[in-house]
């Protein structure tokens, strides 16, 4: 899965590689069957990881990694491929949460493990609709207009539940309730997270990496490079940039449904302003438009609040007012850094290396 | 009646202040055609510092306002010529993700230095009691008289310096074109150090004003990120290009959040400014005072 997604500028020169078809066959061919089968094998490794591992590798590496990674894949699609911005990422996330909460409050009755793939679905639909929302105001917004626009939605937002006529139906600040999902005979529950959250990112990168290696992926670009060059080949730039919105936030969509369940809460204290700026700097450590490079942010942001701690011992600063801070200045870091230094981040990186190693084979 | 006048004097002050957050972030855009999205970090941090000198070290509250505004033109300059100056000529993105990267940093360096946990109360620089009109208190004190005549005296010398003065000519030039400035002789390189260096001291100013407030306070995250948003809505709503547009854009946001607050709701604060950012926006995508510009081929 990890290597689908062409490089922003390598994407219109070389859409498929012609050395590598006699070697692979029909694989090479289509892309649907090749990231199916990414998809599979992915799922594979990653279930062999599951169940290997402890309870808390699993509540609070597996998924969380995996969660983050369906949102931060969302967000690199919005940002790296259509060249929208949205430092509000969050807000998204919040909107799916609290649909699967409601969704589950008020027309579900059993628990079972069908119902959860409908409230995930469901958290997707209702991020994508608020999505459109957006995306329709966003179609008109150019730069900074609409990242302080999307900035103050996601400041915003958290706050709506608060509001006196909402905080009945929408819980006030506790945000509401949602039940835990029931693991099937033999597996205890935080592997049972683990696999639904995976599950999840794989579904999600499978649906993306399809998506912006279809017609849909190339508008996308297209417009991205020249909006006035796309429009004149027939593309409906607004039409492009809202579908960019709904499919972002889908991914943020799934995301908040399954903090949701893995917290048993809908609660705006879930989303502060410091998750939105996070995702921001998953995509852009990882190398802005690239699903692998959402995969690799996803780890950094959530590994590093965990290592934080160990980090500023080791430099023998015994502050919980250091730890507590790390993470956040190492996105800020990262962020100024990569935007000087490394623009196109870790995936650029690994990108050009290969390219330097192996010169005559491109991929 | 007499609620509604005491609304209004508040929403003047507030005003003001949004007034003057955009004023900083129209000089910035005029500048280098970026939107300072670590403004509000910028002032949180200068804050931060005049906090600890008024309230640890006991200085002077006017010590303490010139250390604050000092140490933002610092700030500010060495952010322009370090951070900003190797995207400001790229893509748009790239310059608000480098801002958005130096907010979080001056928040997690602040988080640090301060801690997160305690929001800090801050001197006000006069008696913030309202004013008596008979036997009813106006909800206007001399803190907020001395909160407006500030801000006001800065636009007006902010007027003057750009107007009447050579350096205020020089800075107009590089904003309107940098590369005929430049061959006629302005140090166009220096004049954006300054662009932003004043933006920065400026916002600095507004930093202290709101901390001693009745209801401000000093914390690393919450109300300097909200006070950005507001600047930020204020300039648009003056359409980021006009001084003039920016401080208009403050009072009326300003009013907005004060009637919205106490007749509808004082939960969803930030919630109003987003609607009536994007109500501007829908309306005139590049604000209400902007003059009708082509998108850049």
């Amino acid at each position: 899965m990890a290597d689908e997604l062409e490089s922003p500028a390598g994407a219109l020169i070389a859409p498929t590689s012609a050395s590598s078809t006699d070697r692979f066959g029909v694989l090479s061919r289509s892309t649907l069957l090749r990231h199916t089968l990414a998809a599979l094998v992915g799922f594979g490794v990653l279930w062999l990881l599951i169940t290997s591992f402890s309870d808390y590798r699993n509540s609070s590496w597996i998924a969380p990694i995996a969660f983050t990674v369906c949102a931060a894949a969302g967000l690199t699609v919005l940002v790296g491929l259509s060249g929208q911005i949205s430092l509000g990422h969050g807000a998204f996330m919040l909107v799916g949460a609290y649909t699967l909460a409601l969704v589950q409050e008020h027309w579900t009755t059993s628990h079972g493990n069908l119902a959860m793939i409908g409230l995930l679905a469901a958290a997707a639909a209702g991020a994508a609709l608020f999505g459109a929302l957006v995306g329709v105001a966003a179609a008109r917004l150019r730069g900074p207009y609409l990242a302080g626009a999307t900035l103050a939605l996601a400041l915003g937002l958290p706050t709506l539940p608060s509001y006196e006529k909402l905080s009945g139906k929408l819980g006030g600040n506790a945000g509401l309730f949602v039940s835990s999902p029931n693991p099937p005979n033999g597996m205890d529950l935080y592997r049972w997270q683990s696999v639904i959250c995976c599950a999840s990112a794989v579904v999600v990168l499978w649906v993306l990496a399809n998506v912006s290696r279809s017609r849909v992926g190339r508008s996308f670009r297209a417009v991205r490079d020249d909006e006035i060059a796309a429009s004149l080949c027939g593309l409906s730039v607004p039409r492009v940039q809202v579908l960019a919105f709904v499919l972002s936030a889908a991914g943020a969509g799934v995301a908040g449904g399954l903090l949701a369940m893995i917290d048993l809460t809908a609660g705006p204290q879930a989303f502060p302003l410091s998750l939105s700026f996070g995702l921001l700097a998953a995509v852009v450590f990882g190398g802005l438009g690239s699903l692998a490079g959402a995969i690799y942010g996803s780890i950094l942001i959530t590994l590093l609040p965990l290592w934080s701690q160990d980090i500023t011992d080791a430099l023998s600063v015994h502050s919980h007012k250091v730890s507590s801070n790390m993470p956040l200045m190492v996105y800020g870091i990262v962020l100024t850094v990569a935007m000087l230094a490394v623009p196109n981040g870790i995936q650029g990186l690994l990108r050009s290396l290969r390219l330097t190693l192996a010169p005559g084979r491109r991929r | 009646m007499f609620r509604f006048l005491n609304l209004t004097l508040n929403g003047l002050t507030n005003g003001m202040i949004y007034a003057a957050v955009a004023l900083a972030l129209v000089m910035i855009w005029r500048a280098t055609r970026i939107v300072n999205f670590a403004q509000g970090g910028m002032l949180m941090f200068t804050t931060f510092i005049a906090w600890d000198l008024a309230q640890v070290h006991h200085a002077n509250y006017w010590v303490a306002l010139v250390v604050a505004v000092v140490a933002g033109i610092l700030i500010g300059g060495v952010a322009e010529r370090v951070l900003v100056r190797p995207v400001e000529n790229g893509p748009p993105l790239n310059a608000v993700i480098v801002t958005l990267g130096l907010l979080i940093f001056l928040q997690a360096l602040a988080g640090m230095i301060w801690g997160n946990s305690q929001a800090h109360s801050y001197p006000p620089a006069f008696r913030f009691i309202g004013y008596k009109v008979g036997d009813r208190t106006l909800r206007f004190s001399p803190n907020d008289l001395f909160i407006v005549l500030s801000v006001l005296v800065v636009v007006i010398a902010l007027y003057v310096l750009f107007q009447r003065t050579s350096l205020g000519l020089q800075m107009r030039a590089t904003a309107f074109n940098p590369e005929v400035a430049g061959l006629l002789g302005v140090r166009v390189g220096r004049l954006l150090t300054l662009g932003w260096a004043l933006a920065a001291g400026l916002g600095a100013l507004v930093g202290v004003l709101v901390a001693g407030t009745s209801s401000g306070y000093v914390t690393p995250v919450g109300p300097f990120d909200a006070l950005l948003i507001y600047g930020f809505t204020a300039a648009v709503i003056g359409g980021l290009d006009s001084p003039g547009g920016a401080v208009v854009g403050g009072v009326v946001l300003g009013l907005i959040l004060s009637y919205a607050d106490s007749y509808i709701s004082n939960f969803i604060q930030t919630m109003y400014a987003l609607v009536v950012l994007i109500a501007v926006l829908m309306i005139r995508p590049k604000g209400i005072f902007s003059r009708t510009s082509e998108r850049r081929v």
